[in-house]
């Protein structure tokens, strides 16, 4: 797919997430200069948009030093918070491809529930195959009602086999076995879905971890990607989540979900600065073509309603 | 108990040691604090803004009494406003279901915010405990085998779900659910529908018009508890589009602040009438303003811990270890019930960050206090490695035996040492509770933490060896 159509793609999404973020800065500053109480209501937009308390503050606190008291225009002030934002995100902006020497690549997905993991994984497949990639797709969510059926259909529709078993099946039996599956068939890539658990959870998350030993018997240094999925509607909670699924499954990179909604996804910002994780993907929608890699500058644009193509 | 919050306020109202009224200057500068920790608690900014005039409102010339400091004082205000403005003494109770049968229940919401889930549960409640016949629809024909997953759950509660036809659009599996809930002489039908987002234009009219056709009499709107500032816009969209009557908020058994509650209330005017609090069919609670204030405040959830504590124990086992340690008694036996007591409660952290003050202090005492679950099972294994004449006279054991339960158990003989001195531990201090008198009926659960400050059994590491340092009921 061409690069200014999934532009094109992400900035209508994102910009229905960001017109009223852009409604009220623009309301703000239209007539007055910058003191203090426009910075306070700069800093409410972008609590508002989930940045968080601490960020928000930071943010407004840079845009003081270099504007304060001076005549600025909407357009500038955009611009010099999303050049911040960019930023601040722009360690994160990396793409995540498959590495040739990992025969197969293995992606361990995982997440709180409803956060997106198996359509991320449909997505990814679709996106994967779309390069020339050789897929297989492990059903490893044994716990929902019909999560294997819901994955299966997502193998049909990008045309990759899945390794299943029926529900309440041991999730790392069937990572073990999808592994060696997809070794034998000679595959480039195995994802695998996991079932969605509350961080808070130790023994689900005990649960994860023996996913992971499994996986690496197998092949001990996989698997190569260990992807978390937030839903941007997520608010605080995103950095516990953060933190607990590193800390116990070694999160190598993050995918935020549902960003074509009013959700902002602003915490991404303080994630991206407090954790130093990579954001691998965004997601815009529930189309097959809708994830896409993240890009720093494009999402910070995005997010303050500019045009994510301007140079 | 209002530890997180009164600590933190305590720092900018510490310097009032007068007493008199509070000042609007003492007011403003606790609501700083107020507001940081409303909003870590995902509390939609307009709310916490409105929430914070109306606090001030009250506090300002409120009299500082003597027993209480300026910054409990303030929280208190702040908590009863929270409850007050979560629903109050008279929350909802449940689903309503006033109405001609069959009652048409309508759950809407975003994507991943758990409707067909709880749908599911909602059938469970009303089917196998209000004694109602229920008769579940999935409208979801857009994510793959989403109408499947209703059927599962169906068969998991025993409860009927429309047979699927494929290739059925919305609308048509609709009316056939109506005419099959009125024929089959059902008393509710629940319509489980896809995740949407609210600027989703064909999604919202889709939505609208099967509101017109099913007339609902209950519109549930579904969101999660870990929702940020959206919150109050997805609220607002759903009850200006369709009109919701109530809100249910999923995944409560997370360590969410859950300050979504407050927003959407706020916002929509609807009570949250449900709770989601696990993965499992019966997970499943009536809302109770108390809980939710509490957690927003980072204060912790007694309500939860007491009911979690009671849920999981085997009551007559606590019952018989609360006499023995009543009678001061309590040796390596009792020791072990206890310990697969506590396991049993169910993760440690979760049941820890429930506790009011626990969250920071837990934050505070990093690597101080080790609640890795494999110590429990290390101190099990050493326990069951003694004989039972070993378990109830510990005394017994000098070296050779320590070091035959060492082998037995994979640990070191270091190990069994500060597993007995633990135990000593405890024995001294229930001797000491029986002296004192009068223990509650949590004696079995927490050797006495509920009636008497003292550190919990068994606790490995730092927390249970410190004398009533665990915080519980520490004010």
């Amino acid at each position: 797919m061409a690069i200014g159509n999934w532009l094109a793609r992400l900035k209508s999404g994102l910009s229905k997430s960001s017109s009223k973020l852009v409604g009220g800065i623009t309301d703000i500053l239209t007539k007055k200069k910058l003191d203090d109480v426009a910075l306070q209501e700069l800093e409410d937009l972008l609590i508002s948009a989930d940045l968080g308390t601490a960020t928000a503050a930071k943010l407004t606190q840079d845009l003081s030093k270099t504007r304060f008291g001076k005549e600025v225009t909407p357009e500038e002030v955009r611009t010099t918070l999303a050049d911040e934002i960019a930023k601040i995100l722009e360690p994160a902006s990396l793409p995540l491809s498959v590495d040739p020497a990992r025969k197969p690549f293995v992606v361990l997905v995982v997440g709180v529930n409803g956060a997106g993991k198996t359509t991320t994984i449909g997505k990814m497949a679709h996106h994967w195959r779309g390069e020339g990639h050789s897929v297989t797709l492990a059903a490893g969510d044994t716990f929902r009602a019909a999560a294997v059926e819901q994955l299966k259909v997502w193998g049909a529709r990008t045309n990759s086999p899945v390794v299943a078993k029926d529900t309440g099946a041991d999730s790392a039996g069937l990572a073990f076995e999808a592994l060696m599956e997809t070794r034998k068939r000679g595959d480039d890539v195995l994802l695998i879905d996991t079932a969605g658990r509350l961080q808070n959870k130790d023994i689900l998350m005990a649960e994860l971890q023996k996913v992971v030993r499994a996986i690496a018997k197998v092949d001990p240094t996989a698997p190569h990607a260990t992807l978390l999925v937030l839903d941007a509607t997520v608010g605080q909670n995103a950095h516990a989540q953060v933190e607990v699924f590193k800390q116990m499954v070694g999160v190598t990179g993050l995918v935020m979900t549902k960003l074509d909604g009013t959700a902002k996804g602003g915490v991404v910002v303080a994630l991206a600065e407090k954790f130093k994780l990579p954001i691998h993907y965004v997601g815009v929608g529930e189309a097959a073509e809708d994830l896409r890699p993240f890009t720093s500058r494009t999402f910070a644009r995005s997010l303050m309603g500019l045009d994510p193509e301007a140079t | 108990m209002f530890d997180t919050l009164t600590d933190k306020l305590g720092a900018a109202l510490n310097k009032l040691t007068r007493r008199g009224a509070l000042t609007e200057a003492d007011v403003t500068a606790a609501m700083r604090d107020v507001r940081v920790a409303l909003l870590e608690a995902d509390v939609a900014l307009p709310v916490v803004k409105d929430f914070i005039a109306k606090v001030s409102e009250k506090a300002v010339g409120e009299a500082v009494i003597k027993s209480v400091t300026p910054g409990q004082l303030v929280v208190k205000i702040v908590h009863d406003e929270l409850i007050a403005m979560l629903g109050g003494e008279d929350a909802a109770q449940g689903v309503d279901l006033a109405a001609p049968a069959p009652v048409a229940v309508l759950m809407v919401g975003l994507q991943g915010s758990g409707k067909t889930t709880t749908t599911g549960k909602i059938a469970n409640r009303l089917q196998n405990k209000d004694r109602k016949r229920v008769l579940m629809v999935s409208l979801d024909t857009y994510r793959p085998a989403a109408q499947e997953q209703l059927a599962i759950l169906g068969k998991q509660a025993g409860v009927i779900s429309l047979p699927i036809v494929a290739g059925q659009q919305p609308i048509d599996i609709a009316k056939r659910g109506l005419d099959e809930a009125r024929r089959g002489g059902f008393d509710v039908v629940l319509f489980d529908t896809a995740g949407r987002l609210t600027i989703d234009e064909a999604m919202m009219t889709e939505i609208v018009a099967l509101r017109d056709i099913i007339k609902p009499h209950e519109t549930l709107l579904v969101t999660d508890a870990m929702i940020g500032q959206d919150s109050v816009t997805t609220a607002t969209s759903f009850n200006e589009k369709i009109g919701i009557t109530g809100i249910v908020l999923t995944r409560v058994d997370g360590d969410a602040r859950g300050g979504a509650a407050l927003s959407m209330r706020a916002v929509t005017g609807r009570p949250i009438k449900l709770i989601g609090v696990g993965e499992k069919i019966d997970a499943l609670d009536v809302f109770s303003p108390e809980r939710i204030a509490g957690r927003i405040l980072g204060m912790g959830d007694v309500v939860s811990l007491v009911e979690k504590a009671v849920a999981n124990i085997d009551q007559a086992e606590a019952e018989k270890a609360a006499a023995r340690m009543a009678a001061g008694k309590f040796d390596l036996t009792d020791m072990l019930s206890q310990l697969q007591q506590i396991q049993r409660m169910g993760d440690m952290k979760g049941l820890l960050g429930l506790i009011p003050g626990m969250g920071t202090a837990m934050k505070q005492m990093k690597g101080g206090v080790d609640l890795d679950p494999k110590q429990f099972k290390r101190l099990e294994a050493i326990i069951q490695s003694m004989t039972p004449k070993e378990r109830r006279v510990p005394d017994l054991i000098k070296a050779s035996r320590k070091q035959r339960i060492a082998t037995g158990s994979g640990t070191t003989v270091a190990d069994v040492n500060k597993l007995l001195k633990q135990h000593q531990q405890m024995e001294t201090m229930m001797k000491r509770m029986k002296k004192m008198g009068g223990m509650g009926a949590l004696a079995g659960m927490f050797g006495g933490g509920g009636a008497a400050p003292g550190s919990l059994p068994g606790l490995p590491g730092g927390l249970g060896q410190r004398p009533g340092g665990f915080p519980f009921g520490k004010r």
